[in-house]
């Protein structure tokens, strides 16, 4: 036999005892490893299939909008073009189902053509997405069809037309189920829209060609031309190499977010590998000092036990890859709500070999610190038995070099997934602090212990605090790994509850919690009348006025957007302003800087209006500027008299601009109207009332748009913390681990102490009264962090002001607590009821 | 006369805090090949770390050991551990099994690290553990066994690489008499029979006087050093 194969024979032989001992080693390696093979296995799946269905995002060759009817030199050009072409208008409106007698705020396409040319709309019964042009009919979103218990055949009403319902609409070429969240998709033919009554000036229309080229067109050209003819004629267009990159961009964000957080898992998983481990070769140093003593090498002795790790990890990581495996099959179901193709799994052995690769590097990365301090282990101890400090037997410089070496694995990984090295190091440093922060706050936990001696309380208690500081303490391990895990989740928890609470106004009866929109002149007093009618009580009547910007301190918008070192962004200069005119602030509103001017008389002079913050930063405008509206043909000279902080969350009109009384009055204009209705079905009943006496006007049920949000931001979030889950698993095998290679330590210390005359019960509740403090310790450590870590999210990322909820916080200290403690328990099961002397024996084994 | 083991002003310290420790100072003495020596004295007085150093289990402060004609001095800890395998057999106080090993393993090691044939190891190790008394009994575990078996699985251990010179720490502390001396009559048979050497370090001064040579330390020095044929005082 040579010396190799003796090595190898040892490893097995050594590791026969040691196997169970392993098994949460390698735990928390297939945790990590399945986070990581779902994550990437999915991502794969999702490219395939965006590749696959690139044409299917568009239904087209391209599409192009505005917000306007094209002009003619675009007209011009997409005629040229030849091939087939679909022409569509989209807009909001209210739809009412005379059956069920309800209304909703709906997302109406207004179709001409053959649209999608590729990909098609799946309607049931199929047919109907072919027939409903021809017969006048609607395709009507089948959620909406199933919530008001309608089927084909029934009719919705759109403005003042009533279309049959000739389908329930299925899919939609490149849109993902989540579009219909925010209001159901309704297509109906083209035309005949007039009809409809919804054209008319201050209806939010989009104007939408779908082309297919013909043989032999470059889409290249297209788009350079369409780039050129952009500067001058404002529009918007895509085609399905834009469209594929943009969704594939968003797609690849979203998994390498996903990716990351499964890394930490599995980072966790190493910390866990390495104090596993730790503890491993401690209990194995009287074997290595003897196999020492009988002629083996350092390398010999060290290789054995590199073996067991390299083999463990690979066999972690490849019960993790078939998990994660599995786990690609469920992840469909939380993601496919959101994207627009539809998901064709299959195993992806690219993700599972580097997912193995990854996970045997992590386990050996962490492993090394250990394994070569069992080079350092000395004969000698086979005559003198010593405690000794494993990681005090390598120098500084293996220290820092292990050290580096984890660090530029960790920048390497995160690179790869991120493809950007500036925020590869950022995350990395993140991480490096987040672990500082917390081995120093276990630092201090150590020695807070030491100091404190409360001779007040019982030897119990004293025992159980003691244990947070002895040697083969649990402190440092659990502070870093379940500290880290509970930090994440909890993040996500404490940002998901701040999102949601600046939507929740249900408690705020002054807000209002249904707004009408679109409400024309001449309709104004008859939409009120029925609202005073039905007893409720206005809460605002706002006039809105469309216009644009024509020029600032007398340079035009053209001029601007030439400008190479413009600082005002894009969006400010070419969109269409929906500004009112009023006399004050309302309760939204707080003067930032100027003086609010509500009313003027003479037109001659610039107008002084007021500009929110938002703006005022986006259009690079200062106090005192100049602006000229175009208000549908009319010029207006304006200047910026004031500036003003607006709550752009709260559910009613919010402007970008106001103008004081006595300018736009003449202007042509509508209204929006707010309201707080008494109960949902007071909501339901107003809605239509005002819609079958005015179809143009727009409902917004505030309380059903916040339960949509409210859902939309539950999906996200679960997703997030699904990946995020991992984190916690691996902290608490990681914690398990810990414990259960402690157990003969632990073990030792209980015989003893019953043999020095401790009743079991006492023996018991010193290991609770450690747990709990260790559990105690690492919930508030991560729950802290993570406030701080929302809060920091909250200030600069959201712009919201982080207040932490503690009923959430208060319910996961129990949670945390109970499963520490649990975990704990479990370790030392069984060793209170039997003799101390066969234990020991047993355990030695 | 041939010496197995020459040990030259052999000095070991150990810093205790500000202090230094001389526990091994300034020995000098040679084993001659084929004979029992027992070092003796009482706790504290360095035996211990004078096998150890001996042994090349340890690195000397100053003075110099040579074993079978090999200077153990500049030698790295891995060509140590090579000396060791091929002309050294060790038995502790404590037995030192490998605890995941079966006694048959065990006893294998030493050759197996040499890398020999497996099958005519584990004939070897079989042999001498029907020798110690423990054919039946070569699948057990080290746990598996009492104080006793244990050692005498140590000792097969020790004898399978044929070694030059046998180091032995306290044999015998752990076991009752019954045991302890069977032991003793174990490893001496053996010495005999293989031609070993054997160093011995011990309290039991029963034990001792079974040896050829008693070589008595007090504070880290030779007090007195005897053998059996001829009395001489260092």
């Amino acid at each position: 036999m040579n010396k190799l194969a003796w090595i190898f024979k040892m490893a097995w032989r050594d590791s026969r005892s040691s196997r169970q001992k392993l098994f949460l080693y390698l735990a928390a390696i297939i945790v990590g490893v399945a986070a990581q093979v779902a994550i990437s296995s999915f991502r794969e799946n999702l490219n395939d299939s965006i590749n696959e269905q690139s044409k299917e995002l568009l239904g087209a060759d391209l599409e192009v909008e505005k917000n306007e009817p094209f002009h003619d030199e675009l007209e011009a050009y997409l005629d040229s073009l030849g091939g087939e072409r679909s022409d569509a208008l989209s807009f909001t409106s209210m739809a009412y189902f005379p059956k069920s007698g309800t209304t909703r705020l709906s997302q109406i396409t207004a179709l001409e053509g053959d649209f999608p040319y590729y990909g098609e709309l799946k309607t049931n019964p199929a047919s109907a997405s072919s027939t409903f042009q021809d017969h006048k009919s609607a395709l009507v979103d089948e959620p909406i069809l199933l919530q008001f218990g309608l089927e084909p055949g029934d009719s919705v009403k759109i403005g003042l037309v009533t279309y049959q319902i000739s389908g329930a609409l299925q899919e939609v070429p490149g849109q993902p189920v989540a579009a219909s969240f925010f209001g159901p998709r309704i297509f109906i033919p083209k035309q005949g829209i007039e009809e409809t009554g919804l054209l008319q000036r201050g209806s939010q229309l989009e104007y939408i060609s779908y082309i297919k080229y013909p043989e032999g067109v470059d889409p290249l050209i297209v788009d350079n031309r369409l780039d050129a003819m952009n500067d001058s004629v404002r529009f918007s267009y895509d085609d399905v190499a834009e469209r594929k990159e943009e969704v594939g961009e968003a797609i690849l964000y979203l998994s390498n977010f996903l990716n990351l957080i499964g890394f930490i898992a599995l980072l966790l998983g190493g910390i866990g590998v390495a104090s596993s481990i730790f503890v491993y070769i401690r209990q194995k140093i009287s074997t290595v000092a003897v196999l020492r003593c009988v002629g083996a090498s350092s390398n010999q002795a060290m290789s054995i036990y590199l073996i067991q790790a390299v083999v463990m990890g690979f066999i972690g990581s490849s019960i993790g890859a078939s998990i994660g495996t599995l786990i690609q099959l469920y992840l469909p179901v939380l993601v496919q709500d959101f994207v627009p193709v539809n998901i064709e799994l299959a195993i992806s052995w690219s993700s599972i070999f580097i997912g193995v690769i990854t996970g045997v590097s992590i386990s050996l990365i962490f492993a090394l610190f250990p394994l070569l301090a069992v080079r350092k282990i000395s004969p000698l101890f086979t005559l003198r038995s010593v405690e000794i400090n494993l990681s005090k037997l390598l120098s500084l410089v293996t220290r820092t070099l292990l050290f580096g070496l984890i660090g530029l694995s960790v920048i390497g990984y995160a690179w790869l997934m991120l493809n950007n090295i500036v925020a590869a190091l950022f995350f990395t440093l993140g991480l490096i602090s987040s672990l500082l922060l917390l081995a120093g706050i276990a630092f201090l936990i150590m020695r807070g212990a030491r100091k404190f001696n409360p001779k007040g309380l019982g030897y119990e208690f004293r025992q159980g605090l003691a244990n947070l500081y002895r040697p083969n303490n649990q402190t440092s391990t659990l502070l870093l790994t379940f500290g880290l895990g509970v930090t994440l989740i909890s993040s996500l928890y404490l940002t998901q509850d701040m999102l949601l609470g600046t939507i929740n106004f249900e408690s705020e009866q002054e807000l209002p919690n249904l707004a009408l929109y679109d409400i024309q002149y001449d309709q104004n007093e008859g939409v009120n009348k029925i609202i005073q009618d039905n007893g409720m009580e206005i809460l605002q009547n706002v006039p809105i006025v469309t216009m644009r910007l024509q020029s600032m301190n007398g340079k035009t918008v053209s001029e601007f957007l030439a400008d190479t070192n413009r600082k005002a962004r894009r969006w400010t200069l070419t969109r269409e302003y929906r500004s009112t005119y009023r006399d004050s602030l309302v309760s939204t509103e707080k003067l930032d800087s100027g003086s609010f001017i509500g009313a003027v008389e003479n037109l001659d002079v610039p107008v002084p209006i007021s500009v929110s913050t938002d703006l005022m930063e986006d259009l690079n405008a200062q106090l005192g500027d100049t602006i000229v509206w175009d208000v549908q043909g009319i010029p207006i000279s304006s200047y910026i008299a004031s500036t003003r902080i607006v709550e752009w969350q709260t559910p009613q009109p919010n402007f970008f601009v106001v103008f004081p009384k006595g300018v736009l009055e003449p202007a042509p204009q509508f209204f929006a109207t707010t309201l707080n209705t008494s109960s949902r079905e007071a909501s339901l009943d107003l809605q239509q009332k005002i819609v079958r006496a005015y179809p143009n006007v727009s409902a917004i049920d505030i309380g059903q748009v916040l339960e949509t949000v409210r859902e939309f931001i539950d999906k996200i979030t679960f997703v997030i913390q699904f990946i995020g889950l991992f984190s916690i698993i691996t902290g608490l095998i990681v914690l398990a681990g810990s414990a259960a290679t402690s157990r003969f330590q632990r073990i030792r210390e209980a015989v003893l102490l019953r043999t020095l005359g401790a009743k079991q019960r006492q023996v018991i509740k010193i290991q609770v009264i450690e747990y709990v403090l260790l559990g105690i310790m690492a919930a508030l450590t991560g729950l802290i962090l993570s406030v701080g870590a929302s809060a920091l999210l909250g200030y600069f990322y959201f712009d919201i002001e982080f207040i932490p909820n503690f009923t959430i916080l208060g319910i996961e200290v129990i949670i945390l607590v109970a499963l520490v403690l649990t975990i704990g328990l479990l370790n030392t099961r069984g060793i209170h009821k039997r003799p101390p002397l066969e234990i020991l024996r047993d355990e030695a084994a | 006369m041939n010496h197995i083991l020459k040990i030259d002003q052999l000095t070991r310290q150990f810093k205790s805090g500000d202090k230094l420790l001389t526990v091994v100072d300034r020995v000098t003495f040679q084993i001659e090949e084929g004979i029992s020596c027992a070092i003796v004295g009482p706790s504290g007085s360095g035996k211990t770390t004078l096998l150890g150093l001996a042994a090349g289990l340890d690195q000397p402060t100053s003075g110099e050991v040579e074993l079978n004609g090999i200077n153990l001095n500049p030698l790295t800890e891995d060509e140590r551990a090579e000396v060791r395998n091929k002309h050294v057999g060790f038995v502790f106080q404590t037995f030192q099994l490998v605890p995941t090993l079966t006694a048959l393993e065990n006893v294998m090691v030493p050759l197996e690290l040499r890398g020999e044939a497996s099958r005519d190891v584990r004939e070897k190790a079989l042999e001498l553990l029907n020798e110690v008394g423990l054919g039946e009994r070569s699948h057990h575990y080290p746990t598996q066994l009492s104080g006793g078996e244990q050692q005498r699985v140590a000792v097969a251990r020790a004898f399978i690489n044929e070694p030059k010179i046998l180091f032995a720490d306290e044999p015998t502390g752990n076991l009752d008499t019954e045991t302890g001396e069977h032991i003793e009559n174990l490893i001496f048979d053996l010495n005999t029979k293989e031609g070993t050497t054997l160093v011995l370090v011990t309290h039991d001064l029963g034990l001792a006087e079974k040896c050829d040579r008693i070589i008595k330390l007090k504070n880290g020095e030779v007090d007195s050093d005897v053998t059996k044929e001829r009395k001489a005082f260092a």
